[in-house]
């Protein structure tokens, strides 16, 4: 693309290089890429705290044995409720605004390729996720099912009251969402590159959200169609998931996690490409094995579609399933472990600062890795057949959304913030927040592998007295954990009004700008960027690659 | 042709969020019509007005924009990427439905049908499709043969997206006759298609007792088939704003994006009926 133009062009007498709208409206209409990654962001925190807040309610309950503080079906609610605002509200969201704010200052472009429905697919996830949290204010309240909506329990009245059609209307609205936003980044990074920037010239972060964007065309129909099936199945009395009728609960659950799979990496690549982003500015060295980091997300991703049924090995497949999905599974280690050498590698001999952005990603590198092999633990079939449905799994899962994803996205803010506003954070109170971070969340997360090993069940409010000292570790660690995002959320709003004051340079990390192009513009960054594509696109991050 | 040479990025979007205004109260008014609550059908009411609003105003915009030649050929080239990506979404949202019918025929049923399952619970059970189960879930029926109205129907839709095509035929060569006649015979078409489906489903419903509830076959039948009626309904629509545009004087030979994009939609939906009936029908 040459030039662009916008609507003031046609009216002679305007201002030319004019700035945003004034007042509330300008949030409402805007289709500027700048304003929709704020809105994102803004609103995936304020669902974070929503979920984390959620997440209290479950440590809390679990500080003791017996019950305290919540009826059981509302414990259940909480799980339920925590993973889908989590997962729909905050993580996803949050890499979509960073995929709004990043990709057309990383590539050269001047705005989303589609902005219309840019503006589009952001209120579709608030009306996606008002129409969730109604929900919890409901008769019977909020689906209690677990996140996974699984029948024939989540069909039962008593599970879901009148929730149901409204998570299923949720569901479609978030799909909607999403895909409108996967189809925008594409052809944003298709159609609007600089003409310089090859494909393999394309930072880290944008080679892993493309690719993320086609699972997420990929899955988020599939959702879509199993969730219009419980739908039916409850008011319109087919029987897709009804043995009686001829159909088959165990088909929701191959088609939930046919899309499920893929979400979870969904969640993961583009925090794969943001940590690819940090750890190499902060080492002062290139990106270690540009061209396999790249094909390690693909092949990820691909291995992502035919690994699904490692989620229900307990559920009486035939033994070549079992065998057929346990090495399947396994093999995603190997596409997974050339990224964590390569960010190793992307270290070693660096003349490495520990700024809060290199903390949380380093900490990601290490905690990931730890997910990762529990990961590996749980796809061999016969032991998965102990761990199945206890804490150890819970564990194994937050450990790779919470000290990776949640750690990374905590990254990005530190990294980006003052490039987006033009103010420094508060270094200080960032490495406090990072050091009560990785404490706590260890302290949160570890000991829920022993309750698992021990045969503690997730998803139940009440327990035996015998894992009562591990549960009251972890939900100490929980409490410090969730305080300490408070920290962040002081320093977000911080810098946003000015900062530690002192002035921050178009550059903002030491040679940033020839790693990309976001830090060769001026901080903070102009309204409208890149009217005119950059001829030359820095390289020193591809530098291996040719 | 377009007359700018530079990308077009509006400045502000209101259709947006009154489209997901309208769509969120439908949904919301569904839900509540779903749990017996007496708000529902006015609110779906009401939001379908909404939405209906949103794409009269949203489709006038763009076409306004489009005839003033504000959208060059990168815009051209956006907007192809995000049609084909948006169709790309639907066949996978058909796909689940086809592979539950094949999950449903090739495992869930002869599952019925075998070993412990069937000489404990159901030893009479004959696990043959087509099958409402070991419950005979929603009573006797008749399954939907192939040949009468089906075929008839296939006949329709193929022949719709030969006169789709004479239509494009009829925009390259500047032939404004052709266009037309092209595209009233392609929407006439889809409308004989959809009339003819719900004169099935009338007949299904009336007189061969199969009805959405007749247990696993009635659930894969009408969901797949009602999806797909639906698509065509949408896809007429398409079409028929095209044609409305067409009468007006729209498109060039060199741009035509509405065009294009409406009949690759159409083509779309005749693909997947031919799938269900070789699968859904014939099989």
């Amino acid at each position: 693309m040459s030039a662009v133009i916008d609507e003031h062009d046609h009216h002679a007498d305007d201002h030319h290089d004019h700035g945003p709208a004034k007042g509330l409206l300008r949030w409402i209409v805007t289709t500027n890429h700048k304003d929709i990654g704020t809105l994102y962001l803004l609103f995936a925190l304020a669902m974070f705290f929503v979920g984390g807040t959620m997440a209290m309610v479950i440590r809390a309950e679990l500080f003791e044995p017996g019950l305290q503080f919540v009826d059981p079906a509302f414990f259940n609610s909480m799980t339920t409720m925590h993973a889908l605002v989590m997962v729909f509200g905050a993580v996803m969201p949050a890499f979509v605004g960073l995929a709004n704010w990043q990709i057309p200052l990383m590539i050269g472009a001047a705005d989303m390729a589609l902005p219309r429905m840019n503006n589009m697919s952001f209120w579709m996830l608030v009306a996606g996720v008002l129409l969730l949290a109604s929900t919890l204010f409901m008769e019977g309240g909020a689906p209690n099912s677990g996140w996974t909506l699984y029948p024939p329990i989540v069909l039962q009245p008593i599970t879901v009251g009148k929730a149901l059609p409204f998570a299923v209307f949720s569901v479609h609205l978030l799909g909607i969402s999403s895909i409108m936003g996967a189809i925008n980044i594409i052809a944003t990074i298709f159609n609007m590159r600089a003409p310089s920037m090859k494909m393999m010239d394309m930072p880290l972060f944008v080679w892993t959200w493309l690719i993320t964007a086609f699972l997420l065309i990929a899955v988020m129909p599939v959702f879509a169609g199993a969730v219009t099936m419980l739908l039916t199945d409850k008011f319109f009395h087919t029987s897709f998931f009804n043995a009686a009728g001829g159909g088959d609960p165990v088909l929701y659950e191959h088609i939930f996690w046919f899309f499920g799979h893929p979400e979870v990496y969904i969640m993961i690549l583009p925090t794969f490409g943001v940590a690819s982003t940090i750890i190499p500015i902060f080492a002062r060295k290139p990106l270690f094995g540009y061209a396999s980091m790249v094909w390690a997300t693909a092949s990820i991703a691909f291995l992502s579609f035919i690994v699904w049924a490692h989620h229900m090995f307990t559920v009486g497949m035939p033994i070549a399933g079992e065998l057929y999905f346990m090495y399947a599974t396994m093999l995603i280690a190997v596409p997974t472990g050339v990224k964590v050498f390569n960010w190793t590698a992307t270290m070693w001999k660096g003349a490495m600062t520990f700024e809060t952005p290199m903390l949380f990603s380093i900490a990601f590198v290490v905690l990931f890795t730890m997910g990762g092999f529990t990961g590996l633990m749980m796809s061999i079939a016969p032991s998965d057949f102990q761990y199945h449905d206890t804490y150890f799994i819970v564990a194994h899962f937050h450990y790779t959304l919470v000290p990776a994803s949640i750690f990374i996205l905590m990254a990005a803010g530190y990294f980006w913030l003052p490039k987006w506003t033009g103010h420094m954070y508060n270094e200080k109170i960032g490495q406090l927040h990072f050091w009560l971070s990785a404490i706590s969340v260890n302290i949160l997360f570890f000991p829920q592998h022993f309750l698992g090993l021990a045969g503690m069940p997730r998803r139940i409010p009440d327990y035996a007295v015998q894992f009562a000292d591990w549960n009251m570790i972890s939900s100490i660690g929980g409490f410090i954990f969730g305080a300490s995002q408070l920290l962040f959320l002081y320093i977000v709003i911080d810098t946003i009004r000015g900062g530690t004051g002192e002035k921050v340079t178009g550059e903002v990390w030491e040679n940033a700008a020839q790693h990309s192009l976001e830090w060769t513009l001026p901080s903070p960054v102009p309204y409208h960027t890149w009217t005119t594509p950059p001829t030359m696109v820095p390289t020193e991050h591809v530098l291996d690659a040719h | 042709m377009s007359t700018n040479t530079a990308y077009y990025i509006p400045h502000k979007a209101t259709w947006p969020v009154i489209g997901t205004l309208g769509l969120v109260t439908m949904l919301a008014g569904f839900a509540n019509y779903l749990n017996g609550s007496s708000i529902g059908p006015t609110l779906m009411v009401a939001g379908l007005f909404i939405f209906i609003v949103m794409l009269v105003g949203w489709f006038t915009l763009q076409a306004t924009e489009s005839e003033s030649g504000m959208y060059n050929h990168d815009v051209g080239i956006s907007y192809r990427m995000g049609m084909m990506w948006f169709i790309f979404s639907e066949i996978v949202f058909f796909a689940v439905f086809f592979g539950t019918l094949w999950y449903t025929r090739n495992l869930s049923v002869p599952w019925l049908g075998e070993g412990a399952t069937k000489e404990l619970l159901h030893p009479a059970y004959q696990a043959v499709w087509p099958t409402n189960g070991p419950g005979k879930v929603g009573g006797d029926f008749e399954p939907m043969g192939a040949w009468g109205l089906p075929f008839l129907n296939t006949l329709i839709l193929l022949s719709s997206g030969v006169t789709v095509t004479w239509a494009h035929h009829g925009l390259l060569a500047k032939n404004r006759d052709q266009l037309i006649k092209g595209l009233i015979a392609t929407v006439a078409l889809g409308f004989l298609f959809v009339a003819f489906q719900a004169f099935e489903y009338h007949e299904a419903y009336t007189e061969m007792g199969l009805t959405l509830g007749s247990g696993v076959y009635g659930s894969t039948f009408f969901m797949l088939t009602g999806f797909h009626g639906f698509h065509v309904c949408i896809g007429a629509i398409i079409l028929s704003v095209v044609l409305f545009r067409s009468a007006k004087g729209h498109f060039k030979p060199e741009n035509h994006f509405a065009f294009e994009a409406a009949a690759w939609y159409w083509h779309f939906v005749d693909v997947v009926w031919l799938g269900l009936f070789i699968f859904v029908y014939l099989i």
